[in-house]
């Protein structure tokens, strides 16, 4: 379970989360929407732990544990999951040795020994079979000269690997054909469980109708301003944002 | 006769008083050092003034001048040899120096493989050997005053001969031994001859704690169509001053390889002058360099386009920890009639602590007009968005960042095919980085 | 192949006389006697009207500068100057410190209207819109012979006028910066113009202003024998901008001329100063008679937060360039850019580059370099980026090209990149290459011919610095680049 309270964060002496509150629960896929700039993405750097941001007050809950005052490392460890919108590339750094390094570092954390390279492989093939990721682009540098969809693919195959208990997808639909949105989908669904929570962050309904939230939230000017279930997402599909950015400037 | 002038600091008149010593001892052509010595003394020590040294003043780097190893006993040898780790996983023929002296009893000179003979130097300078001709390959490599002080000191080396193709890897072992400081000049000439193709290895070490001053020269001519690797490891002690030059003249439709790593030494300076000799040549030169706390090591290359149609391909990594400072100067020359020339070059540095330096000399001196060249440097810390994405994937900050160095200097290292080879580099490196950790 | 060939057989017939400035102007002129001593240097300062101190900083640099080495690291050669076998002053005789433009020599005037420069100031204004207009100092020689719109530049509280007039109205500002950017110590060249400089442009932007038009100096060496050094100080204080431009031409002559000259800028917190040039002294002819030597020392201090100061360049003239305008960027946040153009042919020699030294805090520098080399010539890119230990991060990128023309030329990039803060970051690129054979068959194909083609494609190769200069110097330019290379290109 996933608890924001009050989080008010700048970056450039720029406020961009104004107040924010959002309770997410256990087996809860919880879906934020909201026009541009109104700071879905540095919710989702926030939440993962990235530097630049300045958090003036309140707090971000995993567990009932606040996770403001670990590093990224130490969040990723304890459950966090970032899908990045722009996965990055790291060039001479290979797919295997990274998926390698980043599961070892989560098994440490959680007491179990490292897996042996066999059992490795075996579990990495299995999921990337379902995520129909060919054995080759494992064998090439992380992300290097991938499509962005084979980049998504990457993210959910260690979405798969790492088993997070929260789970954030920042536009994971952006710059998806049809074809890898119904495969990228297919995977998170299948991770859906109980024990594990995910916030889709989109600006699109389109994404949501392949990965059907429990909730939505409209995010505006930093803070959420519209909760609902989810025929929230349809109603924005159609009417569009334009309401919510009429509160922004009141 | 040269006359000695009276010259400026202690290493400099160390220098004149060891040659005046040693100068009747050595074996050979007494002239051709006098003559180098001359060029040497005209200049003395390069400093910061002096161009090509810019970076690495040794005037001010080399303080004192460490006296010349003499010959070591068979026992001496043999415990030297004994202590020697660099890249000892890697099955190959040894041919050890210690303290500049080539190792006689531990090669069987007789039972080479096919294709591999060696003359030991000593003997071949005294006997006035018929390959002696084809030493200094390079001419302007003689204006460079490292290369002169070997050519006035060298005592003992090898030439090396190969023909056909040498399946079994060859490992030059360069060792200095001693517990106080010494000098060692030792030459390496390798004839690899047309069509013929090889992988060399050097490895350089010495003991800890003592300001060792090696100073080794492996001059290479490879013919028509041969095809060489060439991996050399610098793993010398913590207080070596380590000066070192390789001198190549490749013929026309050839390969070459070469990678110099850089894990030693608290001073060291390593030249590579080569010259493309011949048409549709293809010649690639990567450095690797790791340094931390004070040290400080200097690439140099230049790389000449004697002929058209040529490929170069340089690619240096320096990664630098401490207050230690990268030095690289890279220079590709095209004469006017080397058209259709196709020559790039890389340097990359990584800083790792806020007490380094790195200073990057990329030159491009070009005279024909139907040629792509480019040179690039880059210069920077990790990059924050990927020690982001690796922490966000669970991976601790020292962990990510061994990581991302290791795939910086991976590049580099990437091109050895010999898989042993490869896995013991690989070893130098994940050790060094275990070191910082 | 035939496009190469064709391309060689044009250099072999170049014809570097394509020079359009070379014509000169036969007025009476006063002279101080050849070559250098004190007595040279007290006759300067008299001339002048300067005060005691001037006269002894000239003498102090001129006692340094006969203990110095004249620098021989740039890729350049030429034969021994003979620094007692010039002149150090000439001045039109009937110039002897006009009050408006009727006392200035008919044919000065008529020499500058040649070159394309109206030095009245309603036949500038004639058709042309008010913020287009350009403000000019003409430089003939080693005086000034006229400065426009000074009235009106006043008015903006903006100081623009001869150096020599300025050491004289305001010794006080003059004083103050300078030799604080280009110590007189500095190098052989510049210390030689603190000893003997003779004029120059004067400029202050006040506080806040943003200086109503263009400023530009002209500079004309005419005279025989005779060096011009010029010394140029250009101060903008706090959050003032200013545009200033420079040009130079010369007549045609067989020896050898000398040209030294000084700029200093200054640019305090958030203040901005472009600076471009358009250096188009005498090459000398094919077989490398004649031409002007310039050994020019150009720097720009951005000692203010967030100042920026730019060069822009187009150095098509001169037998020999040497010239690295560079930027000391120490007020935190500050911003250094050089973009250059730089065309050699016949027996021209070019070393040319920029120098950004990070000192500051999160201080950025850009460096967009092009060098074209045909004919004979030799052109070399030479620069140095560096942060110092507390420049926490710096930013540079650099991009320079190099494009050869025929093989009797040569083309050279000599950069030197040192770092010592890891915050800092550096990019550098550089390439070396013909035009393409496959971009000229493009071009041919689409109906255009061999010149036409040539033409448009170093247009392209230099198009990222043509931007960079105000619009009207951006056509005279690229003018200027087809000229020079004219018969050189298929």
């Amino acid at each position: 379970m996933l608890e924001i309270k009050n989080l008010v964060v700048q970056i450039e002496d720029k406020r961009i989360l104004n107040g924010l509150n959002l309770t997410v629960n256990n087996g809860e896929v919880a879906a934020i929407m909201g026009p541009n700039g109104s700071g879905k993405s540095t919710l989702s750097y926030v939440i993962a732990g990235k530097e630049d941001y300045e958090v003036l007050d309140g707090e971000i809950l995993l567990d009932g544990e606040n996770v403001l005052e670990m590093g990224p490392d130490e969040r990723a460890v304890a459950g966090v999951f970032l899908a990045f919108q722009y996965p990055l590339e790291i060039p001479g750094v290979a797919s295997m040795t990274f998926l390698k390094a980043a599961l070892n570092a989560h098994r440490r954390a959680r007491g179990e020994g490292e897996l042996t390279t066999p059992d490795f492989i075996k579990r990495v093939n299995a999921t990337a079979t379902q995520l129909e990721i060919p054995k080759d682009m494992l064998k090439r540098a992380l992300n290097v000269g991938f499509s962005g969809g084979e980049k998504k693919r990457m993210e959910i195959l260690q979405m798969a690997l790492l088993e997070p208990s929260f789970c954030i997808l920042d536009e994971t639909d952006s710059g998806l054909d049809i074809d890898a949105l119904r495969i990228v989908s297919e995977g998170v669904n299948a991770l859906r469980s109980p024990d594990r929570s995910f916030l889709v962050i989109t600006h699109y309904q389109r994404l949501l109708n392949y990965i059907v939230p429990d909730s939505v939230h409209v995010m505006s000017a930093g803070r959420i301003v519209k909760s609902g279930g989810k025929e929230l997402a349809i109603e924005l599909e159609a009417n569009g944002y334009a309401d919510y950015r009429e509160s922004e400037a009141a | 006769m040269a006359e000695i002038k009276l010259m400026k600091t202690p290493a400099e008149t160390g220098l004149a008083q060891a040659y005046e010593t040693v100068k009747t001892t050595l074996p050979g052509d007494a002239q051709s050092r006098a003559q180098a010595f001359e060029l040497f003394t005209k200049n003395g020590l390069p400093h910061r003034r002096v161009e090509e040294f810019k970076y690495t003043d040794l005037r001010a780097l080399m303080r004192e001048a460490a006296p010349f190893a003499g010959t070591p006993s068979a026992d001496e040898a043999k415990a030297a040899l004994q202590d020697t780790k660099a890249l000892s996983g890697v099955k190959a023929i040894q041919v050890p120096f210690v303290n500049g002296h080539f190792v006689r009893d531990a090669v069987d000179l007789g039972g080479l493989p096919e294709g591999v003979e060696i003359v030991p130097l000593a003997e071949a300078l005294a006997s006035g050997h018929e390959w002696l001709a084809k030493l200094s390959p390079v001419s302007w490599a003689n204006q460079n005053p490292v290369y002169q002080l070997n050519t006035t000191f060298m005592a003992d080396g090898v030439m090396l001969r190969i023909s056909g193709e040498v399946d079994t890897l060859i490992h030059l072992r360069f060792v200095t031994a001693s517990a106080s400081a010494v000098a060692t000049a030792t030459r390496v000439l390798v004839l690899v001859e047309d069509g013929a193709s090889v992988t060399l290895l050097e490895s350089h070490e010495s003991t800890d704690g003592a300001n060792h001053q090696p100073n080794d020269v492996v001059e290479m001519i490879a013919g028509d169509r041969t095809n060489v690797r060439h991996v050399r490891l610098n793993a010398e002690g913590d207080k070596a001053l380590a000066l070192s030059t390789l001198a190549l003249k490749v013929g026309a439709e050839a390969e070459f390889f070469s990678l110099n790593v850089v894990a030693g030494a608290a001073t060291s300076r390593h030249q590579v002058f080569g010259v493309l000799n011949g048409e549709n040549t293809k010649v690639r030169i990567n450095g690797t360099t790791m340094l931390k706390g004070g040290q400080h090591a200097d690439s140099t290359l230049v790389v000449e386009h004697a002929a058209p149609h040529c490929e170069s391909r340089e690619l240096f990594k320096t990664v630098i920890d401490g207050e230690a400072t990268g030095v690289f100067q890279g220079k590709i020359i095209v004469p006017h009639h080397a058209q259709k020339t196709d020559g790039r070059m890389m340097s990359a540095a990584l800083l790792l602590s806020d007490g380094g330096t790195m200073n990057n000399k990329p030159e491009l001196e070009i005279f024909a007009d139907d040629v792509q060249c480019a040179h690039g440097a880059t210069c920077g810390q990790l990059d924050e968005d990927l020690m982001f994405y690796l922490m966000a994937r669970g991976l601790p900050k020292k962990e990510a960042e061994s990581l991302m160095v290791q795939a910086f200097l991976g590049e580099a290292i990437e091109f050895v095919d010999n898989q042993d080879v490869h896995d013991a580099l690989v070893n130098v490196l994940e050790g060094w980085l275990r070191a910082r950790a | 192949m035939p496009a190469v060939q064709e391309t060689i057989d044009q250099v072999r017939s170049i014809d570097v006389d394509q020079y359009k400035y070379g014509f000169e102007t036969v007025v009476e002129m006063e002279k101080a006697p050849k070559g250098l001593s004190e007595d040279v240097i007290r006759f300067i300062s008299a001339k002048k009207g300067e005060p005691e101190w001037m006269l002894q900083w000239r003498l102090d640099a001129y006692k340094r500068w006969l203990t110095m080495q004249e620098p021989d690291w740039a890729r350049v050669s030429y034969d021994k100057i003979d620094y007692n076998d010039i002149y150090y002053y000439a001045a039109p005789k009937k110039n002897q410190a006009p009050k408006s433009l009727d006392e200035v020599d008919p044919e000065i005037l008529r020499t500058y209207e040649k070159l394309g420069i109206p030095l009245r100031e309603q036949e500038i204004l004639a058709g042309v819109e008010p913020e287009r207009r350009v403000a000019v100092d003409a430089v003939f020689d080693s005086v000034s012979v006229a400065t426009t719109f000074k009235a009106e530049l006043a008015k903006a509280g903006v100081i623009f006028m001869p150096i020599s007039e300025a050491i004289r109205e305001y010794p006080d500002l003059v004083r103050q910066y300078l030799g604080t950017v280009v110590p007189v110590t500095d190098n052989f060249f510049a210390t030689l113009n603190s000893a003997v400089f003779t004029d120059g442009s004067f400029v202050y932007i006040p506080p806040g202003v943003r200086c109503p038009m263009e400023l530009s100096t002209y500079f004309r060496i005419n005279e025989k024998n005779t060096g011009q050094f010029e010394r140029t100080l250009i101060i903008a204080d706090k959050g003032s901008y200013v545009s200033y431009l420079e040009g130079c031409t010369a007549p045609k002559r067989d020896e050898n001329q000398l040209h030294a000259a000084v700029v200093e800028l200054i640019a305090l917190d958030d203040a901005e100063i472009k600076y471009s040039t358009v250096q188009n002294w005498y090459p000398g002819d094919a077989e490398g008679r004649g031409g002007i030597y310039n050994f020019v020392t150009k720097r720009g201090d951005c000692r203010g937060r967030n100042s920026v100061i730019t060069w822009t360049q187009v150095e098509t003239g001169s037998a020999i360039t040497w010239k690295y305008p560079s930027c000391i960027l120490r007020g935190d946040n500050s911003r250094g850019e050089f973009y250059s153009i730089a065309v050699s042919n016949g027996m021209q020699q070019v070393d040319s580059g920029t120098k950004m030294i990070h000192l500051g805090k999160n201080t950025t520098s850009r460096i967009i370099s092009k060098g074209i080399a045909a004919g004979k010539s030799e052109n070399t890119y030479r620069g140095l980026v560096s942060a110092h230990r507390k420049a926490t991060g710096a930013r540079n990128f650099t991009n320079c090209d190099s494009l050869l023309i025929g093989n009797e030329c040569g083309a050279h990039t000599v950069p030197y990149i040192e770092s010592k803060n890891a915050t800092a970051v550096f990019e550098h690129e550089a390439t070396t290459s013909k035009i393409s054979e496959d971009q000229m068959f493009y071009c041919q194909q689409r109906g255009l011919s061999d010149e036409e083609a040539t033409a448009l494609i170093v247009n392209g190769f230099v198009k990222d610095v043509l931007q960079q200069l105000p619009m009207e110097f951006a056509v005279e330019a690229q003018k200027l680049i087809s000229i020079s290379l004219e018969g050189s290109v298929g």
